[in-house]
């Protein structure tokens, strides 16, 4: 069922042009998450990068995906300044790696895409669930991704229970004293509020299912 | 000889240390600033082809220390060593230091000796300097 389920490159570029859209909707909405409990400019930063990518996105898309997201990381770990952009930059550059220089790939490996990019983030970041930041979001959302695919659920239903556990971690956050980044130092004062980078996770995710 | 690289989200803060340690300086160290983003737009943040091209403009230098500020500074300081070409990488210190303090007692004590582990352990000693006493 998975290997039929092919992902073209014209549903990765929706995706990015999809992205840069929602960035800029929620440029003001992620920079006053983060202006709670940060430094103020996870969306404008964000926002930054991605206009960076849009600029170049019909460059890119004439070659296979792996060279595509392999720019599109590499523009966001240059423009975008604060964590994000190491963070979603080492994303994306896994991402690329995993796609295997291919046109189009199959569900199983969109999966492996995800995978290699969210350890990346995780290493990159050096961080774990519980501490208050995007990990908190993809680490449990990844897992119900790799138990959806154990047990075969279809394509949709897979991506969704992906994105399902994402939210509801990135909600959890909530609560949490943060263990890094600036927040840290605000320590109990840093409760009561969506950690900023878990909710961009979620709303990246969102538009990845959104366009299945 | 030694490089100092200082990354800052700040161009200003990085241009100011390297101010301030180039008067302890006498010739033994190339101090480089990094900070701020790709544009020199005075925008906060860091940039690992910044930095790395930075380090990549002294590769010449047998030992170059890297010493960061904060949050992305450490992650793009990361990435633009693993960006590097090997020969240049095998150069490079991450040396987790406080950053004025550590640049400048690094600086310092490269003006006495030339052991490279003498001049690391120096910079971190600089974790533990007392400013005020009592």
């Amino acid at each position: 069922m998975y290997e039929d389920f092919l992902i073209d490159k014209v549903y990765f570029v929706k995706v990015i042009e999809d992205l840069a859209q929602m960035i800029e909707e929620k440029r003001d909405y992620l920079s006053g998450l983060d202006s709670d409990i940060g430094d103020g400019d996870h969306g404008i930063n964000l926002s930054i990068g991605f206009r960076e990518v849009m600029k170049n996105l019909g460059d890119w898309q004439q070659k296979d995906l792996t060279f595509l997201f392999k720019k599109m990381g590499m523009a966001l770990l240059g423009k975008v300044g604060g964590s994000a952009g190491p963070l979603y930059g080492s994303f994306f550059m896994k991402f690329a790696e995993q796609a295997g220089g291919k046109e189009a790939v199959s569900f199983v490996e969109l999966y492996q895409m995800f995978k290699a990019g969210i350890e990346a983030i995780e290493m990159r970041g050096k961080a774990v669930v519980g501490e208050k930041t995007m990990v908190d979001a993809l680490r449990p959302g990844l897992d119900d991704f790799t138990k959806s695919i154990e047990e075969g659920l279809e394509p949709k239903s897979a991506f969704e229970r992906f994105v399902a556990a994402a939210r509801q971690g990135s909600e959890a956050t909530i609560p949490l004293v943060a263990k890094k980044g600036r927040a840290m130092r605000l320590g109990e004062r840093a409760i009561g509020h969506l950690d900023p980078g878990a909710a961009s996770a979620v709303l990246i995710l969102e538009i990845f299912y959104n366009n299945l | 000889m030694i490089g100092i690289v200082i990354v800052s989200h700040s161009q200003k803060v990085a241009d100011g240390i390297k101010e301030i340690a180039e008067e302890m300086n006498h010739g033994k160290v190339e101090i480089k600033a990094a900070g701020g983003v790709d544009e020199d737009d005075g925008r906060i943040g860091t940039s690992a082809f910044k930095i790395k091209e930075v380090i990549e403009g002294i590769h010449y230098i047998e030992n170059i220390l890297l010493f960061v500020d904060m949050g992305s500074a450490a992650m793009n300081a990361e990435m633009a060593v693993e960006m590097l070409d090997e020969e240049i990488k095998q150069k490079v210190w991450l040396v987790d230091a406080p950053l004025v303090e550590g640049v400048i007692a690094a600086t310092i004590q490269a003006s006495i000796t030339d052991s490279i582990e003498d001049i690391l352990a120096t910079a971190m000693e600089s974790r533990d300097f007392q400013k005020f006493s009592g």
